[in-house]
């Protein structure tokens, strides 16, 4: 059976090119980094050969960046640390209802510690507007966090001029890059982030690793405590062969970046106009231009995404759901209830990312067998035979 | 995650669709996750003698509604209320404990479809 891999916004498979950079710090060069011998020099070479290549891919210096265990401690880090970094100034914080959970859940916590936390709504395409976190700052606001692009729904958001107003307001702002880096350009000072964070298993990359930019001249306060590694920063002997196989990852990906681009919007673009035109009554999520190229989110109105996402993988495909029988906690996405859903329209949403690995075929065969999954669920739903019956609106108003 | 045995219910369903003059209907809305399921029954002599079900919920939800239109198709309707969520989750060779609650939206429409063919026979 074919198999089509559609879930890139979860991870990626790792380069065979990585694979080959941290075999290498694995059974060679396996030295302490802190060391002095030449075991030590030479994965500390390797180390910081990573750092430069980790920073190219964001416009940063190497010495703004800070190696973590993956994208959730690097946002942990930058949220808890950059409010307390400002308590003196104030404890108003600003985020969107749309961040990911490893930053959502941090202004959660900080909220618990006596902060005030602003979550900014977005509109139906998922985007922040600007003069509604304006009219959120105040004079005790102290940092903003906003995402540069949505895992769920690919929307990328107007970071640069929610950036420069930051910047002109001498707020801290913090950009989580989990889904951007590597895969759109991202460049630190046109974006006017004083802190980035990024991950490198979504970048084909190893799953343990990720980073955060800070920007030189800002201090955040640690919260572990240890040796010396990473400038006192993130203490802790050195996740060497994650690190270096991130920075070959993050090369490759420069080298990649703009015909991945072009090719994956292509790809894209395709599906979501095969789905179409191929199926009634569905509806787009997230913005149509302002998108990751590889990310289509479609919801098909009567049918539940659980059950679509065990059809598709019965014939090859992974993908993903919104739906709130997929998350552990029964609640439908927040970010697709943010974007005005229904719980209902939520329930029938299918998440496709591609990357690197994915051809026309694959999408034609989607085309294929989609359709049919689609109409079988909906030929078992008490909602799509009720509309059947019944060509009054009013009679499945309820689901709109 | 799911058992072989929900995964063949959910793969092919038994007793999908609607009856076009049923004794009973019952309808129930999950209140955990929003789902929602309907069971029409025809009832000859105290005996279930059809049964279909249409259900807009996940994997487990659909299974769940398959089995337990299974289970009681030609038993007496006192058979059938006698059916619980845990009943149809043990046929099933068991569900994830996080999907407990979808065969609570199969137990419950089948009670309800019993209870509106009651109420109708009653009147
Ligand atoms: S019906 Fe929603 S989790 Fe099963």
């Amino acid at each position: 059976m074919r198999k089509v891999y559609l879930d890139h916004s979860a991870t990626t498979p790792v380069h065979p090119e990585v694979v080959k950079t941290i075999n290498h710090y694995l059974t060679e060069a396996w030295g302490n980094p802190s060391s002095i011998h030449s075991f030590g020099r030479e994965a500390r070479k390797g180390l910081e050969e990573a750092r430069e290549k980790v920073a190219a891919l964001m416009g940063a210096n190497p010495e703004e960046i800070v190696f973590t265990s993956g994208g959730t401690e690097a946002d942990n880090m930058a949220v808890i640390g950059g409010a307390y970094a400002r308590e003196k100034d104030g404890k108003h914080l600003i985020t969107s209802q749309i961040e990911h959970h490893a930053v959502l859940d941090a202004f959660k916590y900080l909220e618990k510690q006596g902060f005030e936390v602003t979550y900014l709504p977005v509109d139906e395409d998922g985007l922040v507007r600007v003069e509604d976190l304006r009219n959120a700052i105040r004079d005790d606001t102290t940092l903003i966090s906003i995402m540069h692009v949505n895992n769920e729904i690919g929307t990328i958001q107007p970071i640069e001029e929610i950036g420069a107003i930051a910047r002109e307001k001498g707020i801290l702002f913090h950009v989580d890059a989990v889904q951007s880096y590597g895969k759109i350009p991202v460049d630190v000072n046109k974006l006017n982030a004083d802190m980035l964070t990024a991950s490198s298993h979504k970048i084909y990359g190893p799953k343990g690793v990720g980073c955060l930019y800070i920007r030189k001249g800002v201090r955040i306060p640690s919260y572990t405590h240890g040796g010396g590694q990473e400038k006192k920063r993130r203490p802790g002997t050195e996740n060497v062969p994650g690190i270096v196989g991130f920075g070959k990852a993050a090369e490759i990906a420069a080298q990649e970046l703009e015909g991945e681009m072009k090719r994956l919007t292509a790809l894209r673009d395709k599906l979501i106009k095969g789905i179409e035109e191929r199926i009634p009554e569905i509806r787009v999520n997230g913005h149509r231009t302002k998108r990751l190229p590889g990310n289509a989110n479609i919801s098909f109105r009567y049918i539940e995404g659980e059950s679509l996402l065990l059809s598709l993988d019965m014939k090859g495909i992974a993908a993903s759901s919104g739906s709130a029988c997929t998350s552990g906690s029964l609640d439908p996405s927040h970010v697709l209830l943010a974007i005005g859903l229904s719980h209902e329209i939520a329930h029938g949403s299918l998440r496709m990312t591609l990357g690197r690995d994915n051809t026309e075929e694959d999408i034609d065969y989607v085309l294929e067998v989609l359709p049919e999954i689609v109409e079988r669920l909906r030929s078992m739903s008490p909602l799509y035979q009720r509309k059947e019956t019944c060509k009054q609106k009013e009679c499945y108003a309820h689901v709109q | 995650m799911y058992s072989e045995k929900v995964m063949d219910h959910f793969t092919n369903p038994r007793n999908v669709g609607e009856l076009e003059n049923p004794d009973g209907v019952g309808e129930v809305g999950n209140p955990t996750c929003g789902d929602i399921m309907k069971i029409y029954i025809s009832v000859k002599d105290g005996i279930i003698t059809d049964i279909k079900f249409k259900t807009f919920g996940c994997g487990a939800a659909i299974a769940t509604s398959s089995m337990v239109t299974e289970m009681v198709k030609g038993k007496t309707i006192e058979e059938a209320m006698k059916i619980t969520n845990k009943s149809v989750a043990e046929a099933l060779d068991g569900l994830p404990p996080a999907k407990m609650h979808c065969s609570n939206l199969a137990a419950d429409a089948l009670h309800k479809a019993i209870e509106d063919y009651r109420k109708k026979q009653a009147s």
